[in-house]
């Protein structure tokens, strides 16, 4: 079980005029399947949306506002894994 | 409201002035419903049990693909193919959406892919059972994606962002599921007096799973008074099954069929349809492995990723390569 | 005339909508046993364009006398009157001849619908203006796989030439034109099939070699486009009609 694809997150411009937005992520061996998986899970490929995908271990997060971690282990692979950010209402018009 | 019965990790009920600053923190931002994000301080246990109930849910998704999946090649119309294979491709997009949740918590989809094939974890026990008949991939959509809709919509306001966020997802996709099982039951209670028994026949083997899908009665289930307290888990079994029971048995009634229980009954005092005692030494039979299809679906999942390894070795082979290329090129 | 023509094109839905259908029937069958979870959902996607198609082609014989509807064109016909080409009926195998298989069709599949665009029918270039769109994109999937796996681990190499091997000899019959085929080309209603032949042959060489694979010398094997179908195809109806062949005239 060592040779685990890659995590990647996905930005997807749903329409002209609006920014990528964070959807969610998926495992891919590299860059250009990410992008076709990408059209694949994510917009059921609709024409004409633009994708962006990065692996997630490129991301860096800031750290969260309040307390300091105690939750060592955690806190690390977060940074590594920051999935879902900030889809909810718009989604629907992908 | 959840302010003082929080149960942290099997040490009893605590109180918020009893907590440590970040444990009253994390339970302060759950009372006033702000969502938890992975990096944000929590209690172990809290983790624990979300990475072992979002990749249990997950591995139902995937598992759950098996015994609708049975039918696609069968499916008796091309437009009846393609919304099968549609919804069983729904229900891999659901586990995908699940497991991407989970990893936030710091867990890899290879170690809970390896949980479920070893065994170790859980799936929702509805799956053991066996589709024998075209109608029962109509009684699956109405019966088993109505319970499982009626569990989900109160997780889109789970306390973990991560997981409310793709539930939000999935209910959205879900929507069509359930109707598009009710419609089938239509057509077959609509056709021929074979159709229709055999619409019967699906009911009343997928009654009495649907309905323990909701988790064990309120007073035997372990995990529910920490989950609520926690946010993670919004009403108790009992009160689901309550309401899937009134929502469903006038649907049975508008297709003709009946529900497989003598004890159904309207009850006006209660406004709730009563229902029979269910059988739960079943229940907690095929949860230990004893089910009709608990080998088969397990064998198919190993299978899938046993056959697969060359491809997925083979990918990340070509990966590497061509990463050495470009490095050589630069 | 009009009579003639409208055979050819009945002929020629039969055989866009057999292969479409019988792909499908067969893609369908990894949903849920695929080798990610990535792939199991686009592997489904391509299925349910198939199986889209299947229904616009389909129809379209039907309406010119095949049968009373898409789905008694798919289901109640025998295994003598289906127009597929043989490489389609192929069993799964691993994924590797999955995708091999997909690969051979689509470098087919997608020029002869762009062919298709500019057919004198206009039923005809209205059904390959949709699905072209959908071909390309599954020419381009199967042609990353075939060049990654090619040339990816020695086991997948190893796996997706046993798979070139098997299945090569069966891709010849998308591009060998019949008396059908010829018919349809001179009356402006399908692209020729030797041009697009040239095309294809290019096309598989450029890919191929960049996977480190080898196309095998030997004969063509043909049949499925006047019916004579490998013995696949008899287990393929026996599953795919069974619902309908059980119970005579009911509705789903």
């Amino acid at each position: 079980m060592s040779n685990e694809f890659p995590l990647w997150e996905v930005f997807i411009r749903g329409q002209h005029g609006l920014s990528h937005r964070h959807v969610g992520s998926l495992h891919a061996p590299d860059a250009e399947i990410a992008i076709k998986n990408a059209r694949d899970v994510y917009t059921r490929r609709n024409e004409g949306v633009s994708i962006w995908v990065v692996q997630s271990k490129d991301i860096a997060a800031s750290a969260p506002g309040d307390k300091e971690p105690l939750y060592e282990p955690s806190n690390s692979k977060v940074y590594r894994h920051p999935t879902f950010f900030d889809i909810p209402d718009e989604v629907g018009k992908m | 409201m959840y302010a003082q019965e929080v149960k942290s990790t099997g040490q009893g009920v605590k109180s918020l002035e009893e907590m440590e600053p970040d444990e009253r923190a994390f339970q302060e931002k759950i009372n006033a419903e702000i969502k938890i994000e992975p990096k944000d301080w929590m209690p172990e246990g809290y983790r624990k049990t979300l990475i072992r109930q979002i990749s249990q849910h997950a591995h139902s998704e995937i598992v759950g693909q098996l015994p609708e999946g049975n039918w696609i090649t069968r499916a008796p119309t091309l437009e009846r193919k393609a919304i099968l294979l549609a919804k069983v491709q729904d229900e891999a997009g659901h586990g995908l959406y699940l497991y991407c949740a989970a990893e936030t918590l710091g867990i890899s989809r290879d170690q809970m892919t390896e949980q479920l094939l070893s065994g170790k974890a859980k799936y929702s026990s509805i799956f053991n059972y066996p589709t024998l008949t075209w109608a029962d991939i109509g009684a699956i959509g109405w019966l088993v994606d109505g319970a499982a809709i009626m569990n989900q919509v109160p997780l889109q306001r789970c306390s973990f962002g991560p997981y409310s966020r793709a539930m939000i997802r999935v209910c959205k996709e879900e929507s069509f599921h359930q109707r598009q099982g009710y419609d089938i039951m239509m057509k077959l209670c609509d056709g021929t007096p074979e159709q229709k028994e055999m619409a019967q026949d699906a009911l009343n083997r997928w009654w009495e799973p649907s309905l323990m899908m909701f988790g064990p009665p309120d007073g035997d289930s372990v995990h529910s008074a920490q989950s609520m307290a926690w946010g993670i888990k919004q009403n108790t079994n009992d009160e689901l099954r309550q309401k899937f029971v009134d929502e469903t048995v006038p649907q049975a009634e508008y297709l003709g069929l009946t529900v497989p229980d003598p004890d159904v009954k309207w009850n006006e005092d209660r406004g709730h349809y009563d229902f029979g005692e269910l059988n739960w030494n079943e229940f907690y039979d095929v949860l230990k492995g004893n089910g009709p299809c608990n080998k088969e679906r397990l064998d198919a999942r190993r299978k899938a990723w046993d056959d697969g390894e060359w491809f997925r070795d083979g990918l990340m082979a070509h990966a590497k390569k061509r990463e050495a290329r470009k490095m050589a090129a630069e | 005339m009009a009579g003639d023509t409208d055979k050819l094109v009945r002929d020629l839905a039969l055989r866009m909508g057999d292969n479409a259908l019988i792909l499908g029937q067969r893609v369908s069958a990894w949903c849920g046993h695929a080798p990610v979870l990535e792939e199991d959902i686009a592997l489904a996607n391509v299925a349910l364009d198939l199986i889209g198609q299947t229904k616009l082609w389909l129809g379209l014989a039907a309406d010119l006398g095949a049968g009373a509807n898409a789905d008694d064109v798919a289901f109640l016909r025998d295994a003598r009157a289906f127009r597929n080409s043989l490489l389609v009926e192929q069993p799964n195998g691993d994924y590797g001849a999955t995708l091999m298989r997909q690969f051979l069709f689509d470098a087919w599949h997608y020029p002869m619908l762009n062919g298709l665009k500019d057919s004198a029918d206009a039923r005809v270039a209205e059904i390959a203006e949709k699905s072209a769109k959908e071909a390309a994109y599954h020419l381009e999937r199967s042609s990353d796989f075939v060049v990654r796996l090619g040339d990816g681990s020695d086991e997948s190499r190893a796996r997706m030439q046993d798979a070139l091997d098997a299945l090569y000899p069966f891709a010849g019959e998308l591009t060998t034109p019949d008396e059908t085929d010829d018919a349809l080309a001179a009356a402006g209603l399908a692209p020729d099939l030797n041009a697009l032949g040239e095309h294809y042959d290019a096309y598989l060489d450029r890919v191929l070699s960049e996977a480190t694979l080898t196309a095998p010398e030997g004969a063509v094997r043909k049949g499925g486009k006047a019916g004579l179908h490998t013995e696949e195809m008899g287990h393929i109806l026996a599953d795919m009609q069974w619902l309908q062949r059980a119970y005579p005239g009911a509705t789903w």
